[in-house]
């Protein structure tokens, strides 16, 4: 098999979605940890659009943008399948991998909030986003993939996680049992997932991290804010 | 059993454009139903209640939203004729990169040249050029972006060539000054009859256009 590399960064949901799709498929690869604020010239090369993590590297070919990414890897190496077999449910599958991506991002936008209108109105989107996972996405089951965790699931991740350190740093509550009774389980199911739950960030590491980083924001915005 | 297709649609979506040139390039028969978009039908909003939303394609009563995910289980379903999208993984991850590329630029930017004025316009057209040139780029000497043959990437750009009019009159520049290689790329899919009988006259949405600012108190 040709060689694989994948070219992330700690503690980014996107670079562990593909961690995640690696590892439930077996595939062996070598991970190179990529500093942001000083991009190599190997990133660069393989990412000149959008010079972002992550990059797969397989065979020396390149594949960028983790959504990609994750049907890449699912095209190439079909053991353990992340999508169903029908094509019906692959495109549902497939809707909710969109959905991640379009409106996922919200919850970062209220991690940039500290009060006000603007954090209701950040608020306010990620509870809608919330509400479509609930009842339309996840419903009653497991998963989003069904009976096992899928594509969708992967894709959801910030949501099982990140949210949680989100929630934290803001002040916040968006998941409880009482209002997302499905997505608070999925939340518990997912990181129960023995490859999930062997590969996450440290959670108090990773508040560390997100609460410096979100107090250099803070503080380049200004005052009055 | 035949396959009973309905397509959720809006003429001037090229969203919905794509899907109908998935369709024809199938040789797919399927009905088209116009949505009033001021004015969701009941159908629309039970078969895509998340984003309500054209197009939804609707095949034997299931729907299927988001017309790179509509284009991409049309060529699956159908997969025998015309494929969109190769077998080979690689460059099938490069296509969906692509696709990606143009859903994040070109309706925003396209949609900001008509709507705004003044700098932002300025902004919007240059960023728009930049965009259109990397995808010239892309597609380098090739005679679709699919390579030999018509692919998902072509599908997913060549719907905006029919809006390219709008944007260069209300934004007062020429398209083809800068990518002339890709304005004879739009020319040679147009050829293509799954793309002609699919995208609607240029000026037809540069009228629409126009009685859109007109309501809206854009001039």
């Amino acid at each position: 098999m040709e060689e694989v590399k994948l070219i992330g960064t700690w503690p980014s949901p996107f670079s562990y979605r593909v961690i995640w799709a690696l590892k439930l498929k077996g595939i062996p690869y070598e991970y190179i940890e990529e500093d942001l604020s000083n991009k190599s010239p190997m990133l660069l090369q393989h990412n000149p659009l959008h010079k972002k993590i992550p990059v797969l590297v397989h065979g020396g070919k390149p594949i960028c943008e983790s959504a990609v990414i994750l049907q890449y890897i699912e095209d190439m190496w079909p053991q353990n399948p992340l999508l169903p077999n029908d094509p019906h449910e692959r495109a549902v599958a497939r809707f909710w991998v969109q959905f991640a991506e379009n409106k996922v991002p919200c919850i970062w936008r209220l991690f940039r909030t500290t009060g006000g209108e603007e954090q209701e109105k950040a608020k306010k989107e990620s509870m809608e986003m919330l509400r479509a996972l609930e009842e339309h996405g996840l419903r009653d089951k497991n998963f989003f993939g069904g009976d096992k965790i899928g594509i969708a699931d992967l894709a959801f991740g910030q949501v099982a996680h990140w949210l949680e350190m989100i929630e934290d740093l803001v002040g916040v509550k968006l998941i409880e049992a009482h209002t997302f009774p499905h997505l608070h389980a999925w939340t518990k199911n997912f990181k129960q997932v023995p490859t999930i739950k062997e590969n996450l960030p440290d959670y108090g590491e990773m508040l560390m991290y997100f609460k410096r980083a979100r107090d250099n924001f803070l503080a380049s915005r200004g005052p009055g804010m | 059993m035949a396959d009973e297709i309905m397509l959720l649609d809006w003429w001037s979506s090229m969203f919905g454009m794509r899907v109908r040139i998935a369709l024809v390039e199938k040789g797919l028969k399927y009905e088209s139903r116009e949505e009033d978009l001021n004015n969701k039908s009941p159908l629309l909003l039970e078969m895509n209640p998340v984003h309500r939303k054209i197009p939804v394609l609707i095949h034997n009563g299931k729907p299927i939203c988001e017309s790179p995910i509509i284009v991409e289980y049309i060529d699956e379903v159908w997969k025998d004729k015309s494929p969109l999208l190769s077998t080979d993984p690689y460059q099938r991850a490069q296509a969906r990169f692509w696709a990606d590329y143009i859903d994040n630029k070109i309706f925003q930017l396209g949609g900001k040249i008509w709507t705004s004025k003044g700098e932002d316009q300025e902004a919007a057209k240059k960023e728009l050029m930049e965009c259109l040139k990397i995808l010239e780029g892309e597609l380098g000497e090739k005679p679709f972006f699919g390579g030999e043959n018509f692919g998902f990437v072509d599908v997913s750009l060549v719907t905006f060539s029919c809006w390219f009019y709008t944007y260069e009159s209300f934004g007062n520049f020429s398209i083809e000054a800068e990518c002339p290689k890709l304005i004879a790329w739009t020319k040679r899919c147009l050829q293509k009859s799954s793309v002609s009988s699919s995208l609607p006259d240029s000026l037809k949405i540069h009228d629409f256009v126009l009685q859109l600012r007109k309501k809206f108190g854009i001039e």
